[in-house]
């Protein structure tokens, strides 16, 4: 079963304010973040996992009546939280998906404490069940 | 994956190939690995030079040489590390006598092997594809949608762990076989199933895993024909398949089994799961792919959904409820009473599971409850549940399905 791992920072934490942590700091949590996706591919578990850009740079895209791409600034300047990058692991259970999850939460922060960051754990559509077989 | 006949050749001596090369050197991943690369060797030279005489025979000395190769570096690497390896000499096991029924006992342990129960499903199962299925990592990474490097983890810790098992290479002992056996059908089971319920829109090719299942337990049914499960397995296999074509529609929509154009099925399929079926059937001691397929086969007997012989798979589910105290068999069986003693007995039943913490919150059960609740007349529960059902499931067609099941009632006054 795959899941998506979307990880919301809190505004000032994470890329949103990385220039103002200490090189120790922001070494220790790429360092944790690069072996968790090494453990992850060394499990058999990894698919998918990217960082995004932070969120000063994204924009909202809506279609304007002719097609064309209206963008304004955003997505929610007001916004608590935002993605800050997600993951997508196949693995055998959900549990093992909260597993990894708590994992990625628990990244050091500024202070070298972990950031318990809110990791969002949502199941990737597959394919349907059966219409007849009883499954096991 | 082509059917290409040099291919389908390889595939099918793949477990041969690695029982006579893990006799012979007695180290299971190593040898796994070097059957790989003598395979690869014969796609390069087969086509160029033609299939030799003894294509089994080519394939284990190439693979040995390998095997050769991979002692003698492992020796220098120790020499290098230790002083005592200095006195080590390089030891290559002679080829193993050939003696009769050799081969067709080391296709089922190299099958029990890579359905060992301590292995996670998923690595059974890519570890079964690549040393039964002689498929490439490349071919499983893509019929599972993750990264070859992935695939290739997956599969190298899978080996890991049948090293660390311990498990001997050698037919297991007459207590432990019923439940080896049981692992490597469910295994086969769980490839059939991939492949079937993923055939489906944007992942056609996936249907090819349910070939490679089909093909699979088939070389399991040759070498233990009289095993009931087996036949029960391959029958349940092949009147499932036989729907595959009537199952979607043109956009790629899910039809349920009540709307298939029942045309469209595979007669030759339902003839031989059928005669299969029957066969085991008259047997005597009966297990639960048996029933399963008996049930496959009533569905596929009857020509209109309305001729279905639904007291018969009641009576099926019955016993497989007696069997197995399985929730998804509960919800068919729940199906099954409701067609037989009408909705309100089969919503009883379905409250009953309500309480059950394996399937309540399924988005199955408030499937089946929204089907019979529309069956009951009762068309703004039934879109509720419909809807209930859509809102959880983790499968895009069978969410398109519900949605559309519950625009449809919606819609009427």
């Amino acid at each position: 079963m795959k899941y998506m791992l979307m990880m919301h920072a809190p505004k000032g934490t994470g890329d949103w304010a990385a220039g103002d942590w200490s090189p120790e700091a922001l070494k220790a949590h790429m360092d944790f973040m690069m072996r968790l996706a090494k453990d992850l591919e060394e499990s058999g578990e990894w698919v998918a996992g990217e960082g995004l850009a932070g969120p000063g740079e994204a924009r909202v895209v809506r279609a304007t009546k002719g097609g064309a791409p209206a963008v304004t600034d955003g997505p929610f300047p007001e916004a608590k939280e935002f993605l800050a990058g997600f993951w997508i692991v196949d693995c055998d259970s959900a549990q093992r998906a909260y597993e990894i999850a708590a994992r990625a939460s628990s990244a050091p922060g500024p202070s070298g404490a972990p950031l318990n960051m809110p990791i969002e754990v949502r199941q990737v559509m597959n394919a349907p069940g059966d219409e007849s077989v009883a499954k096991g | 994956m082509a059917p290409d006949p040099a291919e389908t050749l390889l595939r099918e001596l793949a477990p041969q190939v690695l029982g006579a090369v893990v006799r012979r050197f007695h180290d299971f991943a190593a040898a796994e690995e070097a059957v790989q690369e003598a395979f690869l060797a014969a796609t390069v030279q087969w086509p160029r030079e033609g299939v030799p005489e003894n294509p089994r025979g080519w394939l284990i000395q190439v693979a040995s040489r390998r095997m050769t190769d991979h002692i003698r570096s492992e020796l220098a690497r120790r020499r290098r590390e230790t002083r005592s390896a200095a006195q080590e000499t390089l030891e290559v096991p002679p080829p193993a006598e050939p003696s009769p029924g050799v081969e067709e006992d080391d296709t089922l342990i190299v099958l029990l092997m890579c359905c060992h129960p301590a292995l996670t499903p998923s690595s059974a199962i890519s570890l079964t594809l690549r040393a039964v299925g002689g498929l490439t990592t490349a071919e499983i990474a893509n019929a599972f949608l993750v990264p070859e490097a992935t695939m290739a983890q997956r599969i190298s810790r899978a080996k890991q762990t049948i090293r660390s098992s311990g498990v001997p290479f050698r037919l297991p002992t007459p207590d432990e076989r019923a439940e080896r056996l049981a692992a490597v059908l469910h295994v086969l089971y769980l490839i059939f199933n991939e492949g079937y319920t993923s055939s489906i829109g944007p992942q056609l090719q996936r249907s090819d895993l349910a070939q490679e299942a089909i093909r699979l337990t088939r070389a399991v049914q040759r070498l233990l024909p009289d095993d009931g499960e087996v036949a029960g397995l391959l029958a349940l296999m092949l009147l499932t398949d036989a729907r595959r074509p009537a199952r979607t529609g043109p956009q790629g929509e899910l039809i349920p089994l009540p709307e298939q154009d029942r045309t469209k099925w595979e007669r030759p399929l339902i003839e031989e799961g059928i005669a299969l079926v029957s066969r085991t059937l008259s047997r005597g001691s009966v297990g639960s792919y048996q029933l399963q397929a008996a049930i496959a086969a009533l569905h596929d007997e009857a020509a209109r959904a309305e001729d279905t012989d639904w007291p018969q798979i009641l009576a099926l589910y019955g016993l497989l409820l007696r069997m197995s105290d399985n929730p998804m068999v509960a919800l068919n069986h729940a199906i099954a009473t409701a067609m037989v003693h009408g909705p309100p007995a089969g919503l009883a039943l379905l409250r009953a599971l309500d309480s059950d913490a394996r399937v309540a919150g399924h988005y199955r059960l408030d499937a089946v409850r929204g089907h019979l609740l529309e069956m009951a007349g009762e068309p703004a529960a039934a879109v509720e549940s419909y809807r209930a059902a859509a809102a959880r499931t983790a499968s895009l067609p069978e969410r398109d399905y519900l949605n559309r099941q519950a625009a449809r009632l919606g819609r009427r006054p």
